[in-house]
């Protein structure tokens, strides 16, 4: 722990561990950022990407740059810190690593609304409002149906983990009514991809995370870390603990929708994210920020493997994340029973 | 010692759960600058009484007054800065140190902008001394046995700042010498500090021997309350605890020691050991 203390009684704490890890991330980030925008089918160098990026390119590098493949990598950073951050608050709500937003239904909830439109037949713009609305529409169901004097965090995993089922049946039902193509295009959209996105994708990602990252990093962060020692405790501490997981949910569920809007239900960054960012840090509570600068990471990561693995074919990015995140959580499974914690 | 006035009381309470009504009708006072004890047996309402006046449980009737106040119309973290809890189920995150933990009571105290003050920091050190822990600071508290490990919860409460004090069970799961070790703890607190302590215990012989004000309760009711001296009879043991005993002096503090009757009468009327 560092301490910076100003004249005037200001104080802030910072542990340097974990600043430095959310920087090397952000770094990470964006080298990773600079090689996807570099590849595809007109390659450029860094340097040209770089170049370009600061108003020095020729008229077809700044359309290709910043028409097409921009579009992408910030939908990219977006999703990932989006789904990252929510998989933290979930995690620190519910005080159990597996409380992310896929395991909980809120991404299947997502996916309902979008597979309704692909059945009814609509526009892309029609199929990301749906997936907002059920999103957050099954929040509002798992809270309803978990409310008991307060929401508390094992009774919201097991109701979540029940919705989650009853969420992929219907979505499974939902697909065998769909035209073959729609089909074909809606099990795309399940798996999580970022082809094609535009800024008409981000926009609206930018603005919900430029909203609630501040609500939920500065207004409730000091607080959600005391929420870790127990309600009890916590609400001794002077926490409003239901008012306070209320407004966590609702920014956690809007996160995890408008994220699934843009790119899909992306498995596993939820997940893993905050788990790695903690490892790294090794810092108790919930490490928001370094988790968000984790999640950023991976996805761009993931996505830049999605588009060069093959080079005949682009994979959809939630394949990869899928894969690699199945993978970590093995790994995480098969250290923590050698620790003999599980 | 008492001076008569009390900062924090509840009246005409009735506490439920869902729809099991603990208690009904039910109003204690917590005498300031005392070390108050409530007992009674399992399921008297006891722990529900300290919810209540915690602000943990709100009554459905009726309502838990702090400074004249109703508890639950103040800002939450005003009133953490006065009344602090030790509820009997707390979480101690993976890996956490003990200053780290003992720091997270200065929560109440800390904004955005004033995250760690000198003032944070020197309390921390004194409640760490107080409960003995400093020594402990960097140790991960995970690793600590039992005792250390209530103490250490507790130098998070003394860290609140807070004048009053409450304490669910402090003593449940740990060894005799380990809860006399609390208990004593708990005793210097208030001595020293001049703090308002309320806690929950289940051993009536601790709660007579430490507590400067007394709290019996059966079935939701308050059975009687005041002076352990006065308070601790063997008629009243049989009323509240149904438990036939005789009361003797501590040879120790001269406070009521209860002697259960023994399961065979010869026992009972065997002449008292010189």
């Amino acid at each position: 722990m560092t301490v910076l203390r100003t004249p005037g009684g200001f104080s802030l704490r910072f542990r340097p561990r974990a600043l430095a890890v959310g920087a090397g991330f952000a770094v990470l980030a964006a080298g990773l950022g600079v090689l996807a925008i570099a590849g595809g089918d007109y390659p450029m160098t860094p340097a040209d990407v770089l170049r370009t990026l600061t108003g020095g390119g020729t008229p077809a590098e700044e359309f290709i740059v910043t028409e097409l493949r921009l579009p992408r990598l910030v939908t990219a950073l977006l999703v990932g810190a989006a789904l990252a951050l929510a998989g933290a608050v979930f995690q620190a709500l519910v005080r159990n690593p597996l409380g992310s937003p896929d395991v909980l239904g809120f991404t299947q909830g997502a996916a309902t609304g979008a597979l309704v439109v692909v059945v009814l037949g609509g526009s892309s713009l029609a199929l990301s409002g749906a997936a907002v609305a059920s999103g957050l529409a099954t929040g509002l169901l798992i809270y309803a149906i978990a409310w008991r004097n307060g929401v508390h965090g094992y009774r919201l995993v097991l109701v979540g983990i029940g919705m989650s089922a009853i969420l992929t049946g219907i979505n499974g039902y939902l697909l065998t009514r769909a035209p073959l193509m729609d089909a074909a295009r809606a099990m795309l959209w399940l798996t999580g991809s970022l082809d094609g996105r535009g800024w008409s994708d981000a926009l609206p990602l930018l603005t919900v995370l430029s909203v609630l990252t501040p609500v939920v990093l500065l207004g409730c962060g000091p607080a959600l870390r005391m929420m870790e020692l127990g309600d009890d405790t916590a609400s001794a501490l002077g926490v409003p603990v239901r008012r306070l997981r209320l407004v966590l949910l609702a920014a956690a569920v809007l996160l995890v929708s408008f994220a699934a809007a843009a790119a899909g239900p992306v498995s596993f960054v939820a997940l893993t994210a905050p788990h790695l960012a903690r490892r790294l840090t090794r810092a108790p509570g919930p490490n928001l920020l370094p988790s968000m600068c984790v999640g950023a990471t991976l996805l761009v990561g993931a996505d830049l493997l999605a588009q060069r693995a093959f080079t005949d074919h682009q994979l959809p990015v939630g394949a990869v994340t899928g894969a690699l995140g199945g993978a970590y959580l093995v790994w995480l499974l098969a250290m923590e029973r050698r620790a003999g914690r599980l | 010692m008492e001076t008569g006035t009390t900062r924090l009381s509840g009246t005409g309470m009735t506490l439920a759960y869902d729809r099991r009504v603990v208690a009904e009708g039910l109003s204690v006072a917590v005498p300031d600058r005392s070390f108050t004890v409530v007992i009674g047996p399992n399921a008297c309402g006891k722990s529900t009484v300290l919810r209540a006046l915690s602000r943990m449980l709100k009554p459905t009737a009726g309502a838990v007054l702090l400074d004249g106040e109703d508890i639950h119309r103040r800002p939450a973290r005003q009133v953490a800065r006065t009344l602090g809890l030790l509820p009997q189920s707390s979480i101690a995150p993976d890996g956490i140190t003990v200053a780290e933990l003992v720091a997270r009571g200065r929560y109440p105290h800390q904004g955005l902008l004033r995250q760690w003050s000198r003032e944070d920091e020197r309390v921390v050190d004194e409640s760490m001394t107080a409960t003995g822990v400093a020594d402990l600071a960097d140790r991960a508290v995970d690793e600590l046995s039992g005792g250390q490990r209530q103490r250490v919860w507790i130098a998070m409460a003394l860290a609140q700042q807070t004048p009053l004090l409450l304490l669910d069970e402090p003593t449940t799961y740990l060894d005799i010498a380990h809860q006399i070790e609390i208990l004593d703890l708990c005793a210097r607190l208030h001595e020293e500090q001049g703090r308002t302590l309320v806690a929950v215990l289940h051993d009536l012989n601790h709660a007579a021997r430490y507590a400067t004000h007394l709290i019996a309760m059966r079935d939701g009711r308050v059975v009687a309350a005041g002076e352990p001296g006065e308070v601790v009879t063997a008629e009243l043991v049989a009323e509240v605890f149904g438990l036939p005993c005789r009361v003797i002096e501590d040879p120790e503090t001269g406070t009521p020691l209860v002697v259960p009757a023994g399961r065979r009468r010869a026992a009972v009327l065997a002449p008292e050991p010189a």
